[in-house]
């Protein structure tokens, strides 16, 4: 019995052990981030599939239906114009990550290209770049998204272009330090010299070993816009009426919070899982892919 | 020595800027060269310049700080002349490198692979299927054990010799005709220097390519070098053959260097020294660089810098007491 046990071949798991696939092994090693990160799958899924999963129209109105408290056929509940709210929370969640998604996305695609040049490049091209940054990090964040949002016009697209653009000084900012610390590495000067022009340098060399960074700092941005987008909506800024977003639910609701509790709890709850999930799956990716622990 | 070098530096000069308005002098007035096969040692203590001629060699300092004159002459450019376009494609190509640090000098998220056939496609082309063959090659030739799994692995997972070895591997990647090698073995334990220093010797015998050994080892220089050169606080104090730089040094910075090597066949209770400290090279002594430290000074040593004089054919010395040995006697 035991002989067997020892001929028995050894599994080949450390054969070809990637940066990327030690910190995937490490990052499911820690329960809050895979809570976050399930949880946020799951509000992914519901998003992606609203429209077979909700049991009711979220913009059918209904006048016999206003404001009622939960019950067995509309389970959180409905608004002041009868409309489900389980069914427009589903339906909120695709506009809430899809905000949080492209306007991250908006702010990557500039911050970064912009983050290198002023990192590589150093001189009058980083002090300028630097100094714009620092012009829009003293806004504060929301502050800077409400005032672009307003001069955009009141619009979904308007509002992820705006929140997008008040992110970007914390990716450029984070993009140019990241560079100036891997520059002065070795391995960047053995590249200059084989011959590697610097585009190349900055793109092939530099990027990939500051990605890791940029991927704690834009699941944590996320978060933060979705709690924009949310605000924005509030304001009036954002989703408009009647297309459902979480933020606007919670604009309407507020009228009724005495009355009608429910229409601000499941919206609000739904915020707060999320930007939680983000949170701590950002932390979760932040430990894992710390070069430290090795 | 007489038909043309490889590579000719002429009275070489590169003083630094500092933020603070001070100029440190690096390199003063260097002359050497390189003929093709040769292996030329550079030798001295750390920030005596040896470090930064090679760079200059490579065009790798920094242009807003560094201040260079003179000229280096390769093949047919003079590489201070050169833009940098065409520098790009000599270096990695023409002229390679070898750095001081393997664990560092390696990036971190790219596989060995990955780096080396970069290098082969940026300079020769071709379809990266072929450049990975060569790379493959590459590495069988540094002795990398089973490489066309290792070229898959990333740089964490191979020791420090291993990664000397990629390093070297990478540095051939274009059959370069000039070779820097910058410390090469310093950061490895003293079998794996024997090792890299063996390899060395077979890949120079068979590429023929003329190489540049930056050191402070004087065993390394022993071991590998056709010629020395002995660099002190920015000058070259000392050229010579290899065997009669150790049989008859000329300059007394070459024989402290020498009598400071421990020996396993002498009993001693402290280690031999040169006495004394190297010079502020913000304000480099107006005389020779070295008379603080002489036991030959003369007053005209102080005076006025030593020029370098040939003491028998070949064998050049910053030193105007020489030849030494009829002081000790």
């Amino acid at each position: 019995m035991t002989d067997t046990a020892l001929a028995s071949p050894v599994t080949q798991a450390h054969e070809l052990d990637s940066p990327a696939r030690r910190a995937r092994r490490r990052l499911f090693k820690r329960k809050a981030a895979v809570f976050g990160l399930v949880v946020i799958v799951a509000f992914i899924l519901l998003a992606v599939l609203a429209p077979i999963v909700v049991p009711y129209d979220p913009i059918a109105t209904s006048w016999s239906l206003v404001r009622k408290p939960p019950t067995a056929a509309h389970w959180f509940g409905t608004d002041e114009l009868g409309r489900d709210i389980l069914s427009r929370v589903v339906y909120g969640a695709r506009a809430s990550l899809l905000a949080g998604l492209i306007s991250v996305a908006i702010a990557l695609g500039i911050g970064v290209p912009l983050g290198l040049l002023a990192g590589y490049r150093g001189g009058f091209i980083d002090a300028l770049i630097s100094r714009i940054t620092d012009a829009m990090l003293a806004c504060p964040f929301l502050i800077l998204a409400i005032a672009l949002a307003a001069f955009l016009g009141p619009s979904l697209g308007n509002a992820m272009i705006a929140i997008g653009i008040s992110a970007t000084p914390i990716f450029i900012r984070l993009t140019r330090g990241q560079v100036l610390s891997v520059k002065a590495e070795d391995y960047i000067e053995a590249a200059r010299a084989l011959g590697n022009p610097p585009w190349r340098i900055a793109c092939s060399h530099i990027l990939p070993n500051i990605l890791p960074s940029l991927l704690v700092q834009a699941t944590l941005s996320i978060a933060a816009a979705i709690i924009a987008e949310a605000a924005l909506s509030f304001l009036g800024l954002g989703q408009q009426p009647p297309a459902p977003s979480w933020g606007s639910m919670l604009n309407a609701a507020q009228r009724f919070l005495t009355q009608a509790p429910w229409m601000a709890v499941w919206p609000g709850l739904a915020i707060f899982l999320v930007v939680l999930s983000l949170n701590l799956l950002g932390d979760g990716l932040r430990d894992a892919l710390d070069p430290r622990q090795r | 020595m007489s038909v043309s070098p490889l590579i000719e530096i002429r009275d070489l000069r590169i003083r630094f800027h500092g933020d603070d308005g001070r100029i440190t002098y690096a390199v003063d007035s260097v002359d050497l060269s390189v003929a093709n096969g040769a292996t030329l040692g550079l030798v001295g203590e750390s920030g005596c310049g040896k470090s930064v001629t090679s760079l200059a060699i490579m065009g790798l300092l920094p242009k807003q700080s560094a201040e260079i004159s003179g000229a280096i002459r390769f093949d047919d450019f003079d590489l201070l002349k050169t833009p940098d376009q065409t520098l790009r494609d000599l270096r990695g190509n023409r002229l390679a490198m070898i750095f001081q640090e393997p664990m560092t000098s390696l990036n971190p998220s790219l596989t060995i692979g990955d780096q080396i056939i970069e290098t082969i496609l940026r300079h020769r082309g071709g379809s990266r299927r072929n450049a990975r063959e060569r790379a493959i090659e590459l590495l069988r030739r540094v002795h990398i054990p089973s490489p066309e799994r290792r070229i898959d692995e990333y740089p964490h997972k191979l020791s420090g010799g291993m990664r000397q070895r990629v390093m070297i591997a990478m540095a051939l990647a274009c059959d370069p005709r000039l070779l820097i090698a910058d410390e090469p073995t310093t950061a490895l334990d003293v079998t794996l220097q024997a090792q890299i220093l063996e390899l060395m010797r077979e890949l120079k015998a068979a590429s023929g390519a003329a190489i540049i050994l930056i050191t402070h080892d004087l065993g390394v220089v022993a071991e590998v070098c056709d010629e020395v050169a002995v660099m002190y606080a920015g000058e070259i104090v000392e050229r010579a053959p290899v065997d009669e730089l150790f049989s008859a040094p000329q300059h007394p910075y070459t024989v402290g260097l020498l009598g400071s090597i421990p020996r396993l066949d002498h009993r001693a209770e402290q280690l031999a020294t040169i006495e004394g400290m190297v010079p502020n090279m913000a304000q480099p002594p107006a005389g020779c660089r070295f008379a603080a430290r002489c036991p030959f000074v003369l007053d005209a040593c102080i005076k006025a810098p030593p020029p370098l004089i040939e003491t028998s054919p070949g064998h050049l010395s910053r030193c105007i007491r020489a030849p030494l040995e009829r002081l000790v006697s």
